[in-house]
């Protein structure tokens, strides 16, 4: 209902006249879902701060307007967490039809607590027709921070934990985490990593918990079933020794990645950290960086999960949104995802699955000066539960955040 | 005598009636949809036994003294100094043409978006920012940023030093509304006659006059200052943030039950601004004792002008700069390309990202026009509506409606918002264009009344009189006689509405559902990745959007009138 003299009458006349049929769709009739999809406007609720991401979500609206008729809007927010809000308040309103969310790009945490309070549509991911391309064996794909995605959210990206680093002031990569600590007691104030609770900083975390500890199946399990202050104590050992070390002593620290790819810019920083492998050669060619920065991973591998979509509970344009979720994972996207010149996200989908011609899509991509190749990357190393980000998170903030 | 024709006359009666719905309405809904989360009942996330959990987690915070200790120095030191900056300036300079030159610059400024302003000023202050590079390496030495904590500072001293800078065309503009009701230019005769100081006669004639027509603004001020979030999340500091930045994550964690704690904080932020607003009072009733006697001593001052002439110079130039150089920063940005430090400018100038962001850009800008206008116009319907109604019945608005009028603006935003938003969706406004004009109105009405009122009453009535005598109706004193005398506030008050109408951020985002786009909800988005580039863009689409009515707000009485000298305050 988006008309600017909406009055009452006719917006609640509207609402019941919306044949709850219409919600009824089976996304395993998938003509059935792009024939109700033709002329449905999604409003793809995804973090806005992102220019790359942003141009190449209004490229997916211009190839599904162009195939299927679907109008693809992306409402940019500053926090995923606002689309969870919003859905949330529809519920409680009683809107369980057409509410304004209908696609969110989410997160770990995001995803398990809608997906506990029932906030979700589906299963439908497995049932989209791309979903035959998906690497279902060798990527994390059905699994969101440990958390069985039961269909309910459908992968578009892959990404990965990688150190972008500036060649002009220092020398090579760093093997672990206590090189890194090493190095930034030898060079003060030029690392730091976005504030937790951001996406990236908590993740830097969770990478660092991964790299001290030896104990990678108790990360698997909820974290109420392990004892917290034990597995983690390391951790802040560990943080405790660099903080002093950081940049501004860890007085303050950039509000989120790109925020802190300013600094490298800024060469404030030599160092810092990326969930994205080719984010450093998109910025490169983009002239946000400088050519001098390179990546690297830590030798015993680096942390990695999938980026998904979700459709709520009450969207009215969930045939829309499936179309737009199906084209996510298309050979042409993903390959334009990939591309380091326009986003420089990993694909989700398994080359042998593909045809000879969409594989050449790929093998024909430049990956960039900065970007390391699939066998350099080396091992991904499995998200923890998310209740351990949570947990790890309100305890950085409680030790480094309210410092002052 | 007063009133007109029945009809007529009830439509009037029923403009304050319909006003305070309009503003107190969704203010009400939202605050017991605070309420109740606050005290532990929020049955969407399955919570709903009653309980002083909420408040328990909010004390349990660590950070929460640090937090509550920065929304209140931040907010009363940026109030008191952008007051006084203002002061010094109207005592100063008013009536010379160096006034008129620094009115004419800061007036529009006041248009520029608290975001856009704060980016600016954090880039041009940080170690790495525009000053720094300027002076770098040839006087500095610097090869390479140094590692000082300048902006985030933990004492919120650049997040404050951006507020006064920000709200003083503010309090200007609002001065210069009052200037005209005031009789500042015979009172200064007067005491000049008597041998007083510029500086010393202006506090003791005009001032008192002046402030009590621009009080209301200074709350607003106050209470603003002490709950903003975007210009917290660039310039204040993060370990930790100010309370409302902190009510913002908390409302937006993914764990529902933090709503709670955000509620809880929420209210806990209302009581601050409540006991800030007191503490203000208190003082103003300390300086009126204190002034009187100043008053009575009678000393002359002559010498204080030779100090106080300098400095209210000094704090408009400050404000002046601080913002055209924000601006200059944004719009070198929106045309860079790569741009390292300690280059001063960028290695090459590019049209790349405006062709990028431009588009988008424009699209905005015709939804967060037609927004503006329309909750704009409704609002001046109503204000003149509730200011004629309370003429003819002969009595102002009563000390408790004026608290009521306030309210919208001393309850912080993030409080009562989410509330409201239930409230739409209950009664079948989903999302879209319409309810978000319904939801800017709650804001812009209460500013376009408070920036009218107090000149609309300082109106002379004689005026009225004489024109009824002449044979006017009460409609037509209105129309032809009191409208066409109040232009220029009536002006800038609409320059106002727009102004806060383009810089909503949470209602736009929150009520429309994030269907609508408007400037400020993109600018925002972006802020949150940094990417100098795109804020650049939007940063100056946005100030180029919103200082064409304060233009309009100047320049329109100066051509309308520009044949009636008495109508130039």
């Amino acid at each position: 209902m988006t008309h600017i003299s909406s009055a009452l009458p006719f917006a609640l006349a509207a609402a019941l006249a919306l044949p709850a049929a219409a919600q009824e769709i089976d996304p395993a009739d998938w003509d059935a879902v792009s024939d109700a999809a033709d002329g449905q406007t999604v409003y793809w609720h995804a973090w806005g701060g992102d220019t790359a991401t942003n141009d190449f979500i209004a490229w997916v609206g211009e190839q599904v307007d162009a195939e299927y008729g679907v109008t693809l809007e992306h409402v940019k927010l500053s926090d995923t967490g606002d689309a969870v809000t919003r859905v949330l308040s529809e519920k409680q309103a009683g809107q369980d039809e057409d509410g304004a969310v209908d696609l969110i790009w989410i997160n770990g945490p995001n995803f398990a607590s809608m997906k506990e309070a029932e906030l979700l549509f589906g299963p439908f991911a497995e049932e989209l027709p791309n979903w035959q391309y998906v690497d279902v064996e060798g990527k994390t794909v059905q699994t969101d921070f440990t958390v069985p995605t039961d269909g309910l959210e459908a992968p578009w990206a892959m990404a990965q934990v990688v150190f972008m680093y500036d060649t002009a002031d220092m020398e090579g990569p760093l093997a672990s985490s206590e090189a890194i600590l090493e190095w930034a007691s030898a060079n003060p104030g030029r690392f730091t990593y976005p504030q937790p609770p951001d996406f990236l900083g908590s993740t830097f975390l969770k990478q660092t918990l991964i790299e001290l500890t030896d104990d990678n199946d108790t990360l698997a399990t909820p974290v109420e079933e392990a004892d917290f202050q034990e597995v983690t104590a390391p951790l802040w050992d560990y943080l405790d020794a660099l903080t002093p070390n950081l940049w501004r002593q860890g007085r303050a620290y950039p509000a989120s990645g790109p925020a802190q790819i300013q600094l490298l810019a800024d060469n404030e920083i030599d160092l810092a950290v990326s969930f994205s492998p080719n984010e450093a050669s998109r910025n490169i060619a983009q002239n946000q960086l400088p050519d001098t920065i390179r990546t690297f991973v830590l030798e015993d591998g680096t942390l990695g999960n999938a980026s998904f979509v979700a459709i709520p509970y009450n969207s009215g344009s969930k045939a829309g949104a499936m179309v737009v979720a199906n084209y996510l994972m298309s050979p042409e996207a993903q390959a334009r995802a990939q591309d380091p010149e326009v986003l420089g996200y990993n694909t989700v989908l398994a080359m042998d699955k593909l045809s000879e011609e969409q594989r050449a899509a790929f093998d024909a991509l430049d990956l960039g000066i900065a970007t390391l190749s699939p066998e350099e990357l080396g091992t991904v190393q499995p998200e923890p539960h998310p209740s351990w980000m949570t947990r790890i998170t309100e305890e950085w903030i409680e030790r480094y955040g309210v410092v002052q | 005598m007063r009133g007109g024709t029945p009809s007529e006359a009830g439509l009037f009666a029923a403009a304050p009636a319909l006003t305070m719905l309009a503003m107190l309405g969704p203010v009400a809904a939202g605050l017991a949809g605070t309420l109740l989360p606050a005290f532990g009942y929020l049955p969407a996330a399955g919570i709903s036994g009653f309980s002083l959990a909420p408040f328990v987690d909010l004390f349990d915070w660590p950070g929460l003294g640090q937090a509550m200790r920065l929304s209140v120095t931040t907010g009363l030191f940026a109030t008191a100094l952008a007051l006084a900056g203002v002061t010094l300036l109207f005592a100063g300079w008013s009536g010379t043409r160096a006034f008129r030159a620094l009115e004419r610059l800061l007036s529009p400024l006041l248009s520029v978006p608290h975001a856009a302003m704060a980016f600016g000023l954090a880039f041009l202050i940080a170690p790495s920012g525009w000053i720094a590079r300027g002076l770098s390496p040839w006087a500095t030495g610097w090869e390479r940023p140094p590692d000082i904590l300048i902006v985030q500072d933990s004492l919120g001293i650049t997040m404050t030093l951006g507020l006064v800078a920000k709200e003083m065309p503010f309090l200007l503009l609002m001065g210069l509304a009052a200037m005209g009701q005031s009789d500042a230019a015979r009172r200064m005769r007067v005491v000049q006659a008597a041998g007083y100081g510029r500086v010393t006669g202006w506090l003791k004639a005009v001032f008192p006059s002046i402030y009590a027509q621009i009080r209301l603004p200074v709350y607003v001020v106050l209470a603003y200052s002490m709950s903003v979030v975007d210009v917290a999340l660039i310039l204040g500091p993060s370990t930790p943030s100010p309370l409302s930045v902190q009510i913002v994550r908390w409302m937006s964690d993914p764990d529902l039950s933090m709503r709670l704690v955000a509620s809880a904080g929420a209210l806990l932020q209302l009581g601050l601004v409540i006991g800030a607003l007191a503490l203000w009072r208190a003082g103003e009733a300390l300086v009126a004792v204190l002034g009187r006697r100043w008053v009575m001593r009678g000393g002359r001052g002559r010498a204080a002008d030779r100090l106080f002439r300098p400095l209210g110079v000094f704090a408009g130039s400050f404000s002046a700069a601080v913002i055209l150089g924000g601006l200059a920063c944004l719009a070198v940005w929106s045309f860079a390309g790569f741009w390292g430090f300690p280059d001063a400018l960028p290695q090459g100038f590019t049209a790349q990202n405006w062709m990028r962001h431009g588009p988008s850009a424009w699209e905005a800008t015709g939804i967060t026009a037609l927004v503006a206008l329309i909750a704009t116009g409704i609002a001046l319907l109503l204000s003149v509506g509730c200011l004629e109604a309370e003429y003819r019945r002969g009595r102002a608005i009563s000390p408790t409606g004026l608290w009521l009028v306030y309210l919208p603006l001393l309850v912080p935003q993030i409080a009562f918002l989410p509330g409201l938003q239930t409230l739409l969706l209950i009664l079948g406004y989903g999302a879209g264009t319409g309810p978000v004009i319904i939801g800017h109105l709650v804001f812009v009405l209460p500013y376009v009344f408070l920036s009218l009122g107090d000149t609309w009453r300082a109106w002379d009535p004689r005026a009225g009189i004489v024109a009824r005598a002449l044979g006017a109706s009460p409609l037509g004193v209105l129309l032809r006689v009191r409208l066409p005398m109040l232009t220029r506030p009536l002006l800038t008050a609409a320059a106002v509405g727009i102004a806060v109408s383009v810089g909503q951020y949470l209602p736009t985002l929150l009520i429309g559902g994030g269907r609508v786009s408007t400037l400020t909800t993109e600018a925002v988005a972006l802020a949150s990745g940094g990417d100098r580039r795109a804020i650049g863009v939007f940063g100056v689409a946005q100030t180029l959007a919103v200082m064409v009515p304060f233009a309009g707000a100047l320049l329109i009485p100066a051509v309308l009138w520009r044949n009636r000298r008495g109508m130039h305050g």
